[in-house]
């Protein structure tokens, strides 16, 4: 009945040996550096007996603590493989000019350019700022875990499922072609056919889930959990920004799922969404990936907001000029964000009065914007400014910031828009908010709030230089990438042939290696704290002076945050409390009831990332067991009731005689 | 241990609650409300593809040559009912009546089932006429559309039979009857949802 | 290697006086750009065309004005910052100073009134320069002379090279088209395949090329030269070199122009187009002496191909709404996004293993030519095999032919009943 080709075809789908780019020495060297890397990891942790450790206290955890500090280590993986990709495309760009190819063919380097932007904005900047929220904000609310603790679990789970797939993309086939939104009806089965849109379709798919899960759980630890007192005017700014963030995450990643769901029933059904023929609308495809996509880059930008907010006015030892205004300003900027995303194509002829309408409405986002860039400006007013490595972030983004935003109202005026669009310039300008808006403000927060999650401070000296690093490296390649824009060169090209480019590019690529310099002092300060951490090291838990309730608890916090909860009288809770003197209960420490860790977030995205896989290789069994076994899973997690436990109270006892213990032998 | 003075005047107010509060719950149905927001929008966006495409026919039939609104009225009135029977049910639930909370929720799952049976049939009609969604991007929005709603439907009738057996089993305690409230607010929902499908795809296409 | 076909030819320093009216603007825009050290390679900033000029004259208007609130911006983080610093005793400090109902009043006034400013530019700009619009001016104070009919030019955008239809000529090219100056021209711009963008940056802003659906371009040059077009939207795998040359000519080098094209003797029918449509890559500038009647509407009804319906005829059906008998037959009639898997034809954006190479190999898609990095490794110009369509099917037992890699198979085959 069966050739061997239909017996393979039902085993392996359209996977095959041939699947493995083993002939290609960039992947092969690639594929060893993470193989010999991931045998010493994993040899390491074998060797040392940490798999217990590693799955019961962080792979299973609920606490919003360990999984906040997952996600940010998720994100920083991510960055080195998005990093490479960066390093490969403006290389290639600066050496293929004129005669010169490059190493890069066109197949090759289009897949580069797809996966850097798909995996910097979903699988970087996405998880890097969901672990901060989940790290900070509850700590800030004073309350004790987020409100759903095992869909936290989950979520994340989910998050690294999408990126694990699409890492598998560069050992396993190919990864998309057709840009990080893949556009129709490039991205079509007729256009793109293989598994490269696949890839990108279930990687984003299955993370989309856990982004929208958080989403909801701490839009609703927000509502819910505030401790008493806490009104919502006294609601510190980041947890202000996190809810704005989390508000436009649940609207618009349904609108994702929904799109890239039409989309993978246009390749695997053969429907006519987004084709050309068959009355299928391709233009409808470029609105509704925009309708994500541009108030996504507002989910990224305002928790950054909120972090700058935050460090500002801690460095500055000040209250935050105009909070009532900053609040309405994030607000503004949230709901105006849904109203803007045909800016995007506004050389699609949509017409004058369509053009000038959302012209005219992405402009509008820059008076909150700038309002609260004047806020800032007069919280360093009066202030006493400590120039810690936090606070020189704000410094460097400031002045960055600002030209990002004067390039990006640029862009609004369409007429403008016409000679600049898809051009290098817009790619200087969204960089120019991405990494001095979103990757400036995230790495001032790490430096801001890793004493709070280890217990130490990060060295000064790496952290400064990995600042100067990431400032002159960013302006060194994207300065050169504004001018080639103004120039008439056009993004996503693997060639140029015009030489008069080539000086720009050539400092664009040495740039890039000054930022790669910036990201290795990054991880030099980790390992230089690690090591010296004795010296280091914070006992009070509150190392900055700091304002807000996350440093009214001890460093790192224990696994109920606060053995007892705060009670909130003003904005700036802490500084309340220390101004006016508080006393530490020492007595009537009750059990404390804590939700318990459960594996069912691992074993949940791991089927569904076997099912992702089997999609994109078209292993109908496979995918079909592993949908049956993950409802199974789904199932039979509800049926354990049993999912909290109660801290006793003399374990808190112990706990916090020893954080006295430390605090008074600290004075 | 901060050099700080409370400001003359000033008393210490309580900083701590010494007691515990037990954690009431709103926060699940909550949660799961801002869930059904977000999947209204799914639907939002497939209501606004068939708006866009739901009349490219592609030289092809149309929801006038198509359509069997008798069929469609029956469905209605099935789903619509099986929202009444959830209701029954509920009210059921909070006198505590584990054995006729249970025979309702039984009715409502069987008239879902009833629905989507004649959702397939309609759907394998269709299909067999050569109107699939391959057809035209009409027929892909039609499909798609209606077909989410139905997977819904089916998810809902899975979730509804667990629960049947989580209540059998541990009778209608305080979780039970939270995921029985999320349950509830989810079949509304999809009633809500129906009588946008009824009139937006099934009355104004017969109509057009 | 073959030599670039359309080398950047270095533009000639536009004259300011008629670039730009005020002084101001002027020396702002001097500043900006002499230390960039771009030179006059800023083509957008340095443009030939009256339409671009406008644009630029927007672009640089715009940066001033929202100068106006950057520039002390950045001065004030750096004033503050040093003035409020810790060590300095001298600078008061005022933990309570964070609420000033005036001063908030001024920091959103500020931006607000800019944006008014800005938001009124952006209304008149874009329905002035909308490029639907015909050319009202050839330039500052020029409208168009009465007796000067527009040039229409048909512009298809193919993998990946660009087709140019002269309607009124009667004649067509490949990868380059030619103008005379200061004569509005009005572009029809279609795609067979993907999006583009056609783009000359020298002459006016862009706009997308989409198959099956027509934008339009008004605009003039005011200058003679060579200048260069491309595609700015991400097309597959031969994007990068998707540049055409623009010669802009006085009427007599035009009419010279026009005349070579028929004397290249070539015809552009449909068969003659069908081939040119497959994928190639650095396509040299050919001419065809005379197009076959309707070719560019059957382009843009995706109907060139024999037997096909045309785009305007389904709609015509729709809009009466639709019909059930016949259907099958309209179906078949209609498919086209599949044909180029029908004819063995590589997509544009193939991936592994529907493209029937080794994955990120260097063997090269359709269409492509050689790489030198590939030379050692024997570069060559076509799929090393042929692509694989068992591979790329989903179903075993499915049809196997010349069809196609992905799952959806179903529309080519023929219902079932």
């Amino acid at each position: 009945m069966f050739s061997n080709v239909d017996l393979q075809q039902l085993i392996f789908g359209r996977l095959s040996l041939e699947a493995i780019p083993y002939h290609e020495p960039i992947l092969l060297v690639t594929f060893a550096v993470v193989a010999l890397g991931g045998i010493a990891l994993l040899g390491a942790i074998t060797w040392y007996g940490k798999w217990g450790y590693l799955w019961h206290d962080w792979f299973t955890s609920v606490d919003h603590k360990k999984i906040g500090i997952m996600y940010v280590v998720l994100a920083i993986v991510m960055l080195l493989r998005g990093f490479a990709d960066a390093v490969m495309m403006i290389t290639q760009k600066a050496l293929s000019v004129g005669a010169s190819e490059g190493y890069l063919p066109p197949h090759h380097y289009d897949q580069v350019f797809s996966a850097h932007g798909m995996i910097m904005i979903f699988f970087m900047a996405m998880p890097f700022v969901t672990g901060i929220m989940n790290y900070i904000m509850p700590l800030q609310i004073g309350a004790r875990d987020v409100a759903f603790p095992f869909l936290n679990n989950f979520s994340f789970w989910m998050t690294a499922g999408g990126a694990v797939l699409t890492m598998m993309s560069l050992f396993v086939g190919e990864f998309s072609r057709a840009t990080w939104l893949g556009f129709a009806p490039l991205s079509g089965a007729a256009y793109s056919p293989g598994v490269g849109v696949d890839y990108y379709i279930w990687g984003l798919q299955i993370a989309g889930v856990g982004t929208t899960l958080s989403g909801i759980n701490l839009i609703a630890t927000i509502v819910k959990m505030r401790a008493p007192g806490m009104t919502m005017m006294k609601l510190p700014v980041f947890c202000w920004t996190t809810l704005a963030s989390n508000a436009i995450i649940v609207t618009i990643f349904p609108v994702l799922t929904a799109t890239l769901a039409l989309l993978a029933l246009d390749r695997y059904v053969g429907t006519h969404f987004f084709t050309n023929d068959f009355g299928g609308n391709s233009m409808m495809y470029m609105n509704l990936i925009w309708i994500w996509g541009h108030p996504e880059v507002y989910v990224l930008i305002l928790p950054a907001f909120g972090i700058f907010s935050e460090v500002t006015s801690t460095f500055c030892s000040k209250r935050l000029f105009g909070y009532t205004s900053m609040v309405y300003a994030t607000m503004v900027i949230a709901l105006v964000s849904w109203l803007v995303w045909l800016h995007h194509f506004f050389t699609m002829g949509a017409g004058p009065t369509v053009n000038a309408f959302f012209g005219i409405a992405s402009m509008i986002i820059s008076i909150p914007t700038g309002a609260k860039v004047f806020n800032w400006l007069f919280t360093m007013y009066r202030g006493k400014i400590r120039f810690e490595t936090p606070f020189i972030w704000v410094v460097g983004f400031i002045p960055t910031f600002v030209i990002g935003g004067l390039t990006g109202v640029l862009l609004a005026v369409p007429p403008a828009d016409f000679v600049v669009h898809n051009s290098l310039f817009l790619v200087a300008h969204f960089h120019n908010v991405i990494i001095g808006g979103v990757v400036f403000g995230l790495l001032a927060g790490v430096q801001y709030w890793f004493p709070k999650a280890f217990g130490y401070k990060l060295d000064p000296f790496w952290g400064k230089a990995s600042f100067w690093c990431w400032l002159v490296g960013f302006w060194t390649v994207f300065g050169p990438l504004y001018v080639l824009g103004l120039m008439g060169v056009t993004r996503r090209t693997q060639h140029f042939d015009d030489p008069s480019v080539q000086p720009f590019l050539t400092v664009a690529a040495i740039g890039v290696f000054i930022i790669a310099a910036g990201i290795l002092a990054f991880l030099i300060q980790l390992l230089v704290s690690y090591l010296r951490r004795d010296s280091l090291r914070d006992l009070t838990g509150d190392p900055w002076d700091g304002r807000t309730l996350e440093w009214a608890t001890s460093s790192p916090p224990p696994p109920y945050n606060f053995a007892f909860t705060p009670v909130v009288h003003d904005l700036d809770a802490w500084w309340d409390m220390k101004r006016r003197g508080f006393d530490h209960p020492m007595e009537g420490f009750k059990p404390i009831h804590m939700p318990k860790n459960t594996g069912a977030g691992v074993v949940l995205a791991g089927l569904s990332t076997v099912l992702g896989f089997a999609l994109v290789w078209y292993i109908w069994w496979l995918a079909a067991l592993s949908f049956v076994a993950l409802l199974a899973a789904a199932i039979i997690h509800t049926f354990n009731y049993n999912r909290d436990y109660y801290i006793p109270a003399e374990d808190v006892v112990r706990l916090e005689s020893q954080r006295m213990a430390q605090l008074a032998g600290r004075a | 241990m901060h050099e700080m003075t409370p400001p003359p005047g000033a008393t210490a107010p309580v900083f701590y609650e010494q007691e515990e509060h037990a954690h009431g719950d709103g926060g699940t149905l909550f949660g799961f409300w801002i869930y059904l927001m977000g999947d209204s929008l799914i639907f939002a966006v497939l209501f606004a593809c068939y708006g866009v495409l739901g009349r490219n026919y592609a030289a092809g039939p149309s929801g006038a040559d198509l359509f069997d609104l008798r069929l469609v009225a029956v469905n209605t009135s099935l789903l619509l009912l099986s929202s009444i029977t959830y209701g029954f049910a509920m009210l059921e639930m909070d006198k505590e009546r584990v054995s006729k909370t249970l025979t309702w929720l039984a009715v409502t799952g069987a008239l879902g089932a009833a629905f989507l049976a004649i959702e397939l049939y309609e759907f394998a009609h269709l299909i067999r006429e050569g109107a699939t969604p391959q057809r035209s991007a009409f027929l892909s929005s039609f499909f798609t559309l209606v077909g989410t709603h139905g997977l819904h439907v089916t998810f809902g009738i899975v979730w509804l039979v667990t629960l049947m057996v989580q209540v059998r089993l541990r009778g209608l305690i305080m979780e039970n009857k939270r995921r029985l409230m999320c349950l509830s607010m989810f079949w509304h929902f999809l009633d809500v949802v129906w009588i946008g499908v009824f009139t937006f795809v099934y009355l104004m296409g017969v109509m057009r | 290697m073959q030599t670039p076909m359309h080398p950047a030819h270095p533009i000639a320093c536009p004259r300011w006086s008629y670039a730009l009216k005020s002084r101001s603007l002027r020396i702002l825009a001097l500043l900006a750009t002499a230390g960039l050290l771009a030179g006059c390679n800023m083509t957008v900033m340095f443009p030939s065309g009256d339409v671009a000029v406008q644009q630029r004259n927007l672009v640089v208007a715009s940066v001033a004005l929202m100068l106006l609130v950057v520039l002390p911006v950045i001065a004030l983080t750096f004033i503050f910052a040093w003035r409020y610093r810790a060590s300095n005793t001298d600078a008061p400090y005022d933990p309570e100073f964070h609420h000033s109902t005036q001063l908030e009043v001024v920091i959103w006034t500020v931006p607000l009134l800019i944006i008014i400013a800005l938001g009124a530019m952006t209304w008149i700009g874009t329905h002035t320069l909308d490029p639907y619009r015909p050319l009202t001016r050839i330039g500052p104070n020029k409208p168009v002379p009465p007796d000067v009919k527009p040039l229409t030019v048909e512009v298809v955008a193919l993998d990946w090279k660009w087709l140019f239809i002269y309607p009124d000529y009667g004649i067509a090219s490949v990868n380059e088209m030619a103008a005379p100056v200061d004569v509005p021209i009005s572009f029809k711009i279609t795609s067979s395949s993907v999006w583009n963008t056609f783009f000359v940056p020298a002459m006016a802003g862009m706009i997308y090329a989409m198959p099956a659906m027509e934008t339009k371009l008004h605009a003039v040059m005011n200058e003679e030269g060579n200048f260069t077009g491309q595609s700015a939207h991400y097309s597959g795998s031969g994007f990068s070199r998707m540049n055409f040359g623009f010669r802009s000519l006085s009427q007599q080098g035009f009419d010279e122009w026009i005349a070579k094209a028929r004397s290249a003797g070539a015809s552009l029918d449909r068969d003659v187009f069908l081939k040119l449509e497959k994928p190639s890559e650095e396509e040299p500038v050919r001419y065809f002496a005379s197009v076959e009647n309707g070719l560019y509407e059957a382009i843009l009804g995706l109907c060139v191909a024999p037997g096909q319906m045309c785009v305007s005829e389904m709609h015509h059906i729709d809009r009466m709404g639709g019909t059930a008998e016949g259907s099958e037959e309209n179906r078949k009639r209609l498919d086209y996004d599949n044909r180029r898997l029908e004819r063995g034809d590589e997509p544009s954006g193939a991936t592994f293993p529907a493209s029937g190479r080794p994955p990120q190999g260097s063997v090269q898609p359709q269409g492509m030519m050689p790489r030198d990095q590939n030379m050692s490794r024997g570069g060559v110009n076509a799929p090393e095999t042929q692509p694989d369509q068992g591979q790329g099917n989903a179903l075993p037992g499915a049809d196997r032919g010349p069809a196609p890699a992905q799952l959806n198979s179903q529309p080519t085959d023929g219902h079932k009943h």
